[in-house]
């Protein structure tokens, strides 16, 4: 085994260190997972709790109307449980080299290991979450279609790929630009009104709101258990977009991480 | 006849057991930009006013490593020592992939694993298993290696009874010693360790100290950063001086050991004696500096038990005329300030002879003291018609006694609860039994 260490020519992938680094990945994930709900006393029932209770919040203010053919409880649980996916998976993807630098600063790993795993971290809760989101399905009777399956797993996709790319775009910017640390919350909370969480917002903006991936990724959900048609130029605009912040984040990050552990 | 020849030239040349080298450094330069009076870390401003500006009047370009270049081979046990500040750490950081230099570049051929801080990754929420698989995860062990080796990491550790508590509620002892025992049983071909040692109570610092003398004879190469000569001194047959970011010797370790205390500035240059307002007497005389030198005669801050020492003073009379016969003594303390013994010329029936500027000596031979770190004090005086002080202060120099051969039996003496070291000899002999 021979390598070199020199001042750094080309980007690469490296998926070979990665995928030599595989194990690390499942313990960044678990660790997280694990001290998330530590010495709580309902421990993982709280990654259901939040999008219940926002769901009710939801629909004391908002509901009473079905939006896109759906009963306002079951459409704002929907959106919920997979915005969520993104909303923390990108805060945490985003704060994560700052959060874990003293481990930067003294070990040597594939740093793209951090944000992946905070993504991962999220899509488990996802999981937990989807658990509860079935017997609202049964209960209010919603005809769910053979689709369903490929429809969530894709729309789940299309949302890990925008929340890596923009994740670890915004946390190899937060490591050198601590700025990015009050952008982000603001970022989230702000993209929630232009995603059709809680509302679906007027028709003729929606050209532009596609770009935002999140907005395809959960119409793309729910189309598997609703009747609206599915918009297919809207669904190409956000794949593209998720691609391209995918792409974006990580030509960035692996281009900066090398310096990661002079700027942590 | 031949072969033993090509046995003794194996020895030296370490090129023929093996061809290449492990290690191969070659013109590292590290530069760092220092950024005067700003924030640690950016701002998005500063860096978008930066734009508009012209650069560079803020940043100073420092080289924390400049054109470091040495080898080293397979089993060899090397010790990087210097000044705080001197860069060792960064080139550390460079060989473990941490940060990559600005320039220069490392072959590496083989798998290395660095400890530049105990515990990296522990999180104080996990219980001391997880976070032993955690640590062992982070510092590139396989889970089947730490499974295979978790009796063990815990039998040294000595931690099997809290095993599955939260490490939140370990004393911070028992973290730091878990923490080594996962980093002991890495495996990699070279491994990087940085003052790891610096902490832990006495024992364990001993069983640590083991446990890598033991890494270092199973042939793995080893590569030690250490403020503490003894550690060095024990664990490598060869040592890097670096000063100012430049290799300033590289040979042996005891070699590069003794220039690594000619190296320090002794007190002298950083107090001038003659300055300070903290002394008694009468002022006639007054000490201006003090300094000391070794068998060589070089300027020292630092020895090892066993060495030899000369301690110099310089006396100044205020009045060029001045001309008279004085005692003069040094007096050395321990950190606690605890008298240690003193050097007064009046044991030896002895004065100095005084006039103008006068160098005093003394000599010894064979340096009792035990490793740690000493203080001593100066006194110029007169009893003849009554007890006159003539010059005196208190904590006039500080210097280190390191782990040294004491008694010439090929083994260093540390510290352990003893002040002194006293040449002796055991005999014995049988006597026979009454019928």
């Amino acid at each position: 085994m021979e390598y070199e260490i020199k001042p750094q020519e080309k980007i690469s992938l490296g998926l070979k260190e990665l995928w030599q680094y595989r194990e690390l990945f499942f313990f960044f994930t678990w660790r997280d997972i694990k001290v998330k709900y530590k010495q709580t006393v309902f421990g993982f029932a709280w990654a259901v709790f939040q999008p219940l209770l926002m769901m009710a919040i939801f629909t004391v203010f908002f509901g009473g109307s079905s939006q896109e053919g759906l009963p306002y409880e079951v459409f704002s649980l929907s959106g919920l449980i997979l915005w969520n996916v993104f909303s923390t998976g990108l805060s945490n993807a985003g704060n994560s080299m700052v959060t874990n630098a003293n481990i930067i600063k003294k070990i040597y790993f594939p740093r793209l290991i951090i944000p992946i795993s905070a993504v991962l971290v999220s899509l488990f809760d996802f999981v937990m979450a989807f658990i509860i989101f079935i017997p609202f399905l049964i209960y209010y009777h919603i005809h769910v279609s053979l689709l369903f399956p490929v429809m969530l797993i894709v729309g789940l996709l299309i949302t890990a790929v925008s929340t890596f790319g923009v994740g670890s775009l915004l946390a190899a910017l937060n490591i050198k630009y601590r700025d990015f640390r009050y952008v982000i919350p603001f970022m989230v909370q702000a993209m929630l009104f232009l995603t059709p969480v809680i509302k679906t917002p007027p028709d003729r903006w929606k050209y532009i709101l596609a770009v935002n991936p999140m907005y395809s990724a959960i119409e793309l959900f729910r189309s598997g258990f609703n009747d609206k048609p599915l918009e297919y130029n809207l669904l190409a605009i956000s794949i593209t977009s998720a691609i391209l912040f995918f792409v974006i984040g990580l030509y960035y990050f692996r281009r900066t991480e090398s310096y990661f552990a002079d700027l942590a | 006849m031949g072969y033993i020849i090509l046995e003794e030239l194996k020895a030296i040349l370490p090129i023929w057991h093996n061809m290449k080298p492990i290690l191969e450094i070659k013109n590292i330069r590290k530069k760092f930009d220092i950024v005067h009076n700003r924030q640690p870390y950016l701002s998005l401003r500063d860096s978008m006013a930066a734009l508009f500006k012209q650069s560079g009047s803020t940043a100073e370009e420092f080289y924390a490593l400049d054109d470091i270049s040495f080898n080293v081979n397979e089993g060899e046990s090397i010790g990087i020592i210097g000044k705080n500040g001197a860069g060792k750490s960064t080139l550390l950081k460079i060989l473990s992939k941490i940060t990559p230099p600005t320039s220069g570049s490392i072959i590496s051929r083989g798998r290395v694993a660095s400890l530049l801080e105990v515990g990296t990754g522990f999180h104080p929420e996990l219980t001391g298993r997880e976070n032993i698989f955690l640590n062992g995860s982070i510092l590139g062990m396989k889970q089947k290696e730490v499974k295979s080796k978790f009796d063990e990491i815990v039998d040294f550790s000595g931690t099997e009874k809290f095993l599955d508590t939260p490490l939140k509620h370990f004393s911070s002892g028992m973290q730091l010693r878990l923490a080594f025992s996962v980093a002991a049983f890495l495996e990699p071909e070279i491994l990087v360790i940085d003052e790891v040692l610096a902490v832990g109570d006495a024992e364990f610092q001993k069983k640590c100290l083991g446990k890598m003398e033991e890494v270092g004879k199973s042939g793995k190469t080893v590569l030690f950063v250490s403020h503490n000569m003894g550690a060095v001194l024990r664990l490598c047959s060869r040592a890097v001086l670096i000063n100012e970011g430049k290799i300033v010797a590289d040979s042996d370790v005891q070699n590069v050991i003794s220039q690594y205390y000619t190296l320090n500035e002794s007190v002298m240059d950083q107090v001038l004696l003659s300055e300070r307002k903290d002394r008694k007497g009468n002022g006639k005389c007054k000490f201006q500096k003090v300094w000391f030198t070794n068998k060589e005669g070089k300027v020292v801050n630092g020895f090892q038990s066993g060495d030899y020492v000369e301690i110099n003073a310089l006396v100044k009379a205020e009045d060029p005329n001045f001309e008279r016969d004085l005692y003069v003594s040094v007096s050395f303390c321990n950190a606690l300030n605890e008298r240690m013994f003193s050097l007064g010329s009046g044991l030896l029936n002895k004065k100095v002879h005084i006039n103008g500027l006068t160098e005093v000596k003394w000599i010894i031979d064979k340096l009792q003291l035990a490793p740690g770190e000493y203080m001593g004090d100066l006194f110029l005086f007169e009893t003849i018609g009554g007890y006159d002080m003539y010059d005196m202060m208190e904590q006039v120099f500080r210097f280190v006694v390191d782990e040294g051969d004491f008694h010439h039996s090929g083994q260093l003496q540390s510290k352990g609860r003893d002040m002194f070291f006293v040449e002796f000899d055991v005999t014995s002999r049988q006597i026979p039994l009454n019928k």
